[in-house]
């Protein structure tokens, strides 16, 4: 046998004429954490579905125990020994855990009739495996993201795994979750089980991976040891550009606080939060997924109210009730979710822009087109929107090209404060960087901005101040000038 | 083939995909009137049959716009024949008793009439709007509760029979012909310009597509989302009473079960013109155009007397489920026929 478990040599493959994968290779150990990195759209998702059996190569070679496979199904793929956990995790809401476990080898033996009994034993025998602990007749639908995983990741093991592929597993995790992900990824390591970790996360392929791939655009740019990889050369490979750290230090401040909150209280979501924020000043408010962070920035933008305590605008007390309200009081909220709160995909690029200022476009009553389309125009160019027609549907764009309309719709309706919850989840490097940058123009053009996020080192760069919270309570507030991820996770946690 | 034609193509193309339910719609027309023109020539095309056609349309056309609206949100308005029934009832009941034992009003009364109607209609939707957008009732539960309850409100109003006995003076007004353009189709024509004006001239119209995009992302850009939706519902509470008011002058009398089969032939139309079920997608002219097709298959359909009219639901119900399907094909872009595979090869 050789030296590896899996190889993928010179792999090409074509989506009518469009190339997505360019001679890429990948060479995974066995019983290795293997890091597979990239933009979206750089081929890593395709590789995946070539090696699961969903899609077919057009040319190149792939071995598996040292045996060459002419044509892969996904059937051959699991009895080999190869399983995939996508990021929805392919596994059905409404039944129970046990269910869950046991509905494949139901089906691989192709048996009718339901033995309960064997059922809870193969389940048992699945969980037991990484230590998981879970009720198996709970419905799946009321676990949490991380505990669906595990159920996921049991399930994979169930069929004498050999090579578990996980697609950006920790997307939906918090840090902790993360934690707990990793600890059962070493168990299984040990278990003489390769993983092939697909992520665009920094951090996380330093900590996992023992070696890395990175493709960019469908071709391969680098692979090698984790060990000698390091930020820079990361950012690197994955963008083809090089990137400048620009700590964000505020030019010049507004002499009173713009946005002044006192003791913000919403019973079970946070309670006596006071911060303010001067025009000029990013403040960054970061916590755990259950600190109220969200809860927080819903109720600054009247989505769920706060009900005690005040909130002056330029000195002046405001009942932000509606975010109607807190459109008038010009704030803008750039919300977590993208895709279900940010954006209307179907929708054209330039409705998504103006939606928000619609009403401020109009001639006695009647929309003014050239005043709309100028204005669309006006913001795509700004923002650096890349799309060839801004009638296009919002959902042709990437997802840095989309928070771009997400901001543009707010800067359309020039707010004095921005509230940016979780503003680069999902965006690519390049335009995370670009993102940044735009936020710190804005801060000196005068503006007051808000970044709530749990990417620690996206607030220590980009904010002046941070306001740290831990179950619904002010945890700590400190400067970020010279600060480390550290001191901020032991306020964190 | 040169350049210059592939272009002419493309774009002949890309015009074609971008409406494409409405040029299916006009070639499904045209070959329908190819069709009677070829068989029952004599028969279909005389001034009268498009004048008739013309007066009754407007009956289901009008429910159809409402229906449509409700739609484009994502919703759905199963209320619309109840709402123009009582409004028919309520309406007959009052003349009957301004007329008196004379049978016949001044034109006066009918303006007010109308007004009466249209207040009706904006009563009856609001509700419905009240029910959706504030209490989150499900449109399709909603509007369903409310079709049967003003179509219960109408039996209790007449007993179960039919109203005829009341000023004529009515009916003789609505069925009459300006320039040979009968009335009916007049009022549905101003209706439809002034909801053509609002959905593609004002704020309302686009607030309407990104509404029933999504709710959610409505509510966190700012719009107001309760606002809009008992809007849209109001509306078509005003398209259901003035197509009731139709009906009225075109049966010269009301009754509670009117028009039953207008619930599914409005669907019908809506999704036929191109309205997506699912909302956020859908063109006033689309409909329009499904109106008349509709009255014109129904009209043909009639001409040949071999044809008896209780095929007429089989047919709406065939129909209906072509669209879809052809929708679904559409719309994942796949196409009936296997294409030749491409052959795309590294160079």
């Amino acid at each position: 046998m050789s030296e590896y478990l899996f190889r993928a040599i010179d792999i090409h493959k074509y989506f009518a004429g469009v190339r997505a994968l360019d001679g890429v290779s990948l060479e995974i150990k066995p019983g290795e954490i293997h890091c597979l990195a990239g933009e979206n759209g750089c081929g890593k998702s395709t590789l995946i579905k070539i090696i699961s059996g969903v899609y077919q190569r057009d040319s190149g070679i792939i071995e598996f125990e040292g045996e060459q496979l002419k044509k892969i199904t996904p059937i051959d793929a699991i009895k080999r020994g190869i399983q995939v956990i996508y990021q929805d995790f392919s596994i059905f809401p409404n039944l129970t855990v046990m269910e869950n476990l046991a509905i494949n080898s139901q089906l691989v033996e192709n048996k009718r009739l339901v033995n309960w009994k064997h059922m809870r034993e193969t389940a048992r025998t699945a969980i037991e495996r990484i230590g998981f602990k879970v009720d198996l007749d709970v419905t799946l639908g009321t676990l949490s993201v991380a505990e669906k995983q595990m159920v996921a990741i049991c399930r994979a093991l169930m069929f004498n795994a050999k090579l578990i592929i996980m697609d950006e597993p920790t997307t939906a995790l918090t840090k902790k979750e993360v934690k707990a992900l990793f600890k059962v990824i070493l168990q299984l390591k040990e278990q003489g089980i390769s993983i092939l970790f697909v992520s665009h996360k920094l951090d996380e392929v330093f900590e996992i991976s023992e070696r890395f791939t990175v493709f960019r655009s469908g071709k391969l740019i680098a692979t090698g040891n984790t060990k000698e990889l390091d930020d820079k050369k990361f950012s690197y490979y994955m963008t083809g550009r090089e990137f400048e750290v620009r700590s964000f230090v505020p030019d010049k401040l507004s002499e009173k606080p713009i946005l002044e909150v006192d003791n913000l209280s919403l019973p079970g979501s946070f309670e006596k939060i006071s911060f303010s924020v001067k025009g000029g000043e990013i403040l960054g408010i970061t916590g755990l997924l259950d600190s109220g962070r969200t809860e927080l920035a819903l109720a600054l933008f009247g989505i769920h109210p706060a009900k005690e305590g005040e909130i002056r605008i330029h000195g002046r007390a405001v009942k932000i009730s509606s975010p109607q309200k807190a459109i008038q009081n010009k704030i803008g909220f750039v919300p977590e979710d993208r895709l279900s709160e940010g954006l209307f995909l179907p929708q054209s690029i330039g409705d998504n822009i103006i939606i928000s200022e619609i009403d401020h476009l109009k001639k006695s009553g009647i929309m003014d087109k050239k005043k709309c389309r100028d204005e669309i125009l006006h913001w795509v160019k700004e923002m650096a929107i890349a799309t060839p027609d801004p009638e296009n549907a919002a959902s042709t764009l990437s997802g840095g090209n989309q928070q771009r309309v997400v901001l543009a719709k707010w800067l359309a309706c020039s707010p004095d404060i921005l509230i940016l919850n979780g503003p680069t989840v999902g965006v690519d490097i390049g335009s995370k960087h670009d993102i940044h940058g735009i936020l710190q123009e804005l801060a000196n053009k005068g503006m007051a901005i808000i970044i709530i996020s749990d990417d620690l080192p996206e607030v220590i760069e980009n904010c002046s101040r941070l306001l740290i919270l831990k179950g619904g309570k002010e945890s700590g507030k400190m400067s970020t000038h010279e600060i480390t991820e550290k001191m901020i996770l032991d306020k964190m946690m | 083939m040169n350049e210059r034609q592939t272009q002419a193509g493309l774009r002949i193309k890309s015009a074609y995909m971008r409406d494409r339910h409405l040029w299916r719609l006009i070639i499904i027309m045209l070959l329908w009137f190819i069709f009677m023109a070829v068989t029952r020539f004599s028969k279909f095309y005389t001034v009268v049959n498009f004048q008739t056609m013309f007066a009754q349309f407007p009956e289901f056309g009008l429910m159809s716009l409402g229906v449509m609206v409700c739609m484009i949100t994502g919703g759905i308005d199963l209320s619309t024949v109840g709402i123009a029934n009582v409004t028919a009832i309520s309406t007959a009941l009052l003349m009957q008793h301004i007329g008196g034992d004379s049978r016949h009003i001044s034109v006066f009364w009918v303006v007010v009439v109308f007004l009466l109607a249209i207040v009706v209609g904006m009563i009856a939707g609001g509700l419905n709007g009240m029910l959706v957008a504030k209490l989150h009732i499900p449109p399709i539960l909603a509007t369903l509760g409310m079709g049967e309850l003003f179509t219960g409100i109408g039996i209790v109003l007449t007993n179960g029979s039919a109203i005829s006995d009341f000023p004529t003076t009515y009916a003789f007004a609505v069925n009459n012909r300006v320039l040979g353009i009968p009335v009916q189709f007049l009022i549905f024509a101003a209706a439809a310009v002034i909801l053509s004006f609002m959905l593609i001239k004002t704020t309302y119209g686009k607030k309407l597509i990104l509404l029933g995009t999504s709710q959610n992302v409505a509510k966190y850009s700012g719009l107001k989302v309760d606002m809009i939706l008992i809007k849209t519902y109001l509306i078509s509470g005003v398209c259901s009473a003035l197509g009731g008011m139709i009906m009225l002058a075109n049966y010269n009398s009301a009754r509670a079960d009117y028009g039953s089969n207008y619930t599914l032939q409005c669907i019908l139309i809506v999704v036929l013109g191109g309205v997506s079920p699912n909302g956020g997608k859908g063109k006033i002219s689309g409909v329009l155009l499904a109106i008349f097709l509709v009255r014109a298959l129904e009209t043909g359909l009639n001409r040949f007397p071999q044809i008896s009219s209780y095929y007429v639901s089989l047919i709406w119900g065939a129909v209906l489920l072509l669209v879809m399907v052809l929708n679904y094909f559409t719309e994942n872009d796949i196409s009936l026929f296997k294409k030749k595979p491409n052959n795309f090869h590294a160079d």
